[in-house]
């Protein structure tokens, strides 16, 4: 399976996912959708037979949030059935929303932020004093960038030289509540990586050639950061850059039948869907009053009067 | 206690290349030894506790037997969920040290007094709680905990403690030692408390009263059967800690004998639940909270002629 075709199928089983277990995220799924499918497809050194052989490479998906697309890419190399899949959320499953250890193929469990990279650098560090040569991921949310514990490790990770070590940031803008900029101020995120010492790139974070060639650029000296622009809720138009989506699922009716079919009209060649291999033939359309390219930042409607001059 | 530590920890280390010491900036004039002798084992991770905790984690995944060492709160409370979901939830083979349990940095201020910690880290499940009573407790403890599975916290005195015991020759992870056999009353300990403790126990017996004494070097796993069989033979169980008395040590004791028929009353000796806003000596503050070996003496005689 090539990345392109592994990415559609992270989205439809994010989709999916969400749609049958109500679960949130979907938005930062989908924004982490081909950073995923690049590295499962293309990159990672893995055998799902034996998922602890020392040579493989490690991956933390720090932003625990996004649990369903590490599950959705697991399963679909192997790791474990798809149709497991289905079973997100539910009562006595091993799929919780945020990263569980618990399944095959999963080194770190996630979901307070903040602490991926850190357990990323302790697997590089401990590489490096066992005379391995295999690479360890992090894959952070630009929000998680707010945790001071991350730049503990950022510290960290430059001062003892962590070439092994490579950190993806999902850049999609927007955070819980609204978007990072209007939170946090993290801007220039790029400048503020540097200065703690690593090499800094920023791509298309939905771009497979980019994203390819950024990881095999990796530095000598010490660790490297890409910064992947990526859209929050990227292939489904409705979702794109709405908070909104952070939190909802796709219902049933409109949501998920346009969902779907969206997703349908970019299918790569010979992908099979197994829960709509047609898409929706007979799809509900949304009405006038459905909630699409409203505003539900938190400062839509937050004017504190401290900020008036 | 702590030097003590740092010289079984290197005889370890020198022997087992996969035990690893992380410090967050602390141990001037404690750790040169190690760094010295095992500069390859050794990492300064700088002031910041929350990457040192979950980096430890990382490496103990990766095979390795990883110490982590601060003072006071720094190396759990600061960290406490690295410490839940990164080292305990993973079964990770984490030993947080902490040096200075209680008042030991009595006249640095409250935010030095380590006084809720074994509460705090008791309540973690996968967590192993290590509190010894003096130097032999303190090498033997830190031998067992390199090999106990999972996460474990290792919570010292800082220096000058007397040595309670000649030798331990049979320690083990979730045992309570005795250390004199007696009649009239049990008194329970943990961690550096014991020598005030021994010292009242000695003034105890020469006020008439028999003592039948315990350290247990082991918070979690509690020694029940130590609990347990005190309980049906005694009147009185008194416990001392240098620790808030809710959710601590005596807290651990008070739950066995809860759910279980005794005869015997509780009484716990500790940090009344309150903050300590007196400057002082360890020595000082011992005396002002009230388990000073003289202020133990006291308390103890009143309770036993007061039924």
């Amino acid at each position: 399976m090539n990345s392109k075709e592994l990415a559609w199928k992270i989205r439809r089983h994010g989709i999916e996912m969400t749609h049958l277990s109500h679960g949130s995220h979907i938005g930062a799924v989908l924004s982490v959708a081909d950073i995923m499918g690049v590295l499962y497809a293309d990159i990672l050194r893995y055998d799902v037979n034996d998922e602890k052989a020392g040579w493989r490479d490690r991956v933390i998906l720090s932003k625990g949030h996004a649990g369903a697309a590490i599950y959705a890419a697991l399963a679909e190399v192997g790791f474990f059935d798809v149709d497991e899949l289905k079973t997100h959320y539910a009562n006595g499953s091993r799929l919780s929303g945020h990263v569980s250890h618990k399944l095959p193929g999963i080194e770190f469990s996630t979901g307070s932020l903040g602490h991926g990279l850190s357990a990323a650098a302790g697997m590089a560090l401990a590489a490096k004093k066992n005379h391995m040569t295999h690479r360890v991921f992090a894959i952070l949310g630009d929000g998680e960038c707010d945790e001071g514990s991350v730049w503990e490790a950022a510290l960290f990770a430059n001062h003892f030289k962590l070439n092994n070590l490579i950190a993806i940031i999902d850049h999609n803008k927007m955070q819980s509540l609204d978007y990072c900029e209007k939170t946090l101020k993290l801007e220039s995120l790029k400048d503020k990586w540097k200065s703690f010492g690593w090499k800094a790139l920023e791509i298309d974070g939905h771009d497979h050639d980019q994203i390819r060639k950024a990881i095999n650029s990796s530095d000598v000296d010490g660790p490297m950061v890409i910064i992947a622009d990526t859209v929050k809720g990227k292939g489904i138009s409705f979702m794109e850059n709405d908070i909104l989506w952070h939190y909802r699922f796709p219902h049933d009716g409109w949501e998920y039948d346009c969902a779907v079919n969206e997703l349908h009209k970019c299918k790569p060649e010979g992908v099979a869907d197994i829960y709509t291999p047609d898409g929706i033939t007979d799809p509900c359309l949304p009405g006038e009053d459905a909630d699409i390219g409203n505003d539900h930042t938190m400062s839509a409607g937050y004017h504190p009067t401290m900020f008036r001059s | 206690m702590r030097d003590t530590f740092v010289k079984t920890l290197i005889g370890l280390a020198e022997k087992d290349k996969d035990i690893e010491l992380i410090t967050g900036d602390l141990g001037f004039g404690v750790l040169k030894p190690f760094w010295e002798k095992l500069p390859d084992q050794f990492t300064n991770a700088g002031i910041a506790e929350q990457n040192m905790t979950t980096v430890a984690a990382g490496m103990a995944l990766e095979g390795k037997k990883v110490f982590t060492y601060s003072i006071g709160n720094f190396p759990t409370l600061r960290c406490l969920e690295q410490i839940r979901n990164d080292c305990a939830y993973h079964h990770a083979n984490v030993n947080i040290v902490c040096v200075g349990g209680g008042f030991v940095y009595g006249s640095l201020g409250m935010s030095h007094h380590a006084t809720e910690d074994i509460a705090v880290m008791r309540s973690l499940p996968g967590v192993t709680v290590v509190c010894p009573g003096d130097l032999v407790e303190a090498a033997e403890a830190t031998k067992a905990i390199v090999e106990y599975p999972g996460t474990c916290y290792l919570r010292l005195g800082r220096g000058g403690e007397k040595q309670v015991h000649t030798e331990l020759s049979d320690f083990r992870i979730g045992k309570a030692i005795r250390i004199k056999q007696g009649e009239k009353i049990a008194v329970f300990s943990t961690g550096a408390i014991l020598d005030d403790v021994t010292d009242a126990v000695v003034e105890l017996e020469k006020n008439g009263i028999s003592v039948e004494q315990y350290s247990f070097p082991t918070v979690k796993p509690l020694d029940q059967d130590v609990v347990l069989e005190c309980s049906k033979r005694f009147d009185k169980i008194f416990t001392v800690e240098e620790h808030n008395i809710t959710g601590g040590f005596g807290s651990a004791v008070a739950e066995v004998m809860a759910e279980n028929p005794v005869k015997a009353r509780l009484v716990r000796i500790g940090i009344n639940d309150e903050y300590c806003t007196i400057v002082g000596s360890q020595k000082y503050l011992r005396d002002q909270y009230g388990f000073s070996a003289d202020k133990l003496v006291k308390r103890i005689l009143h309770e036993v002629d007061n039924g």
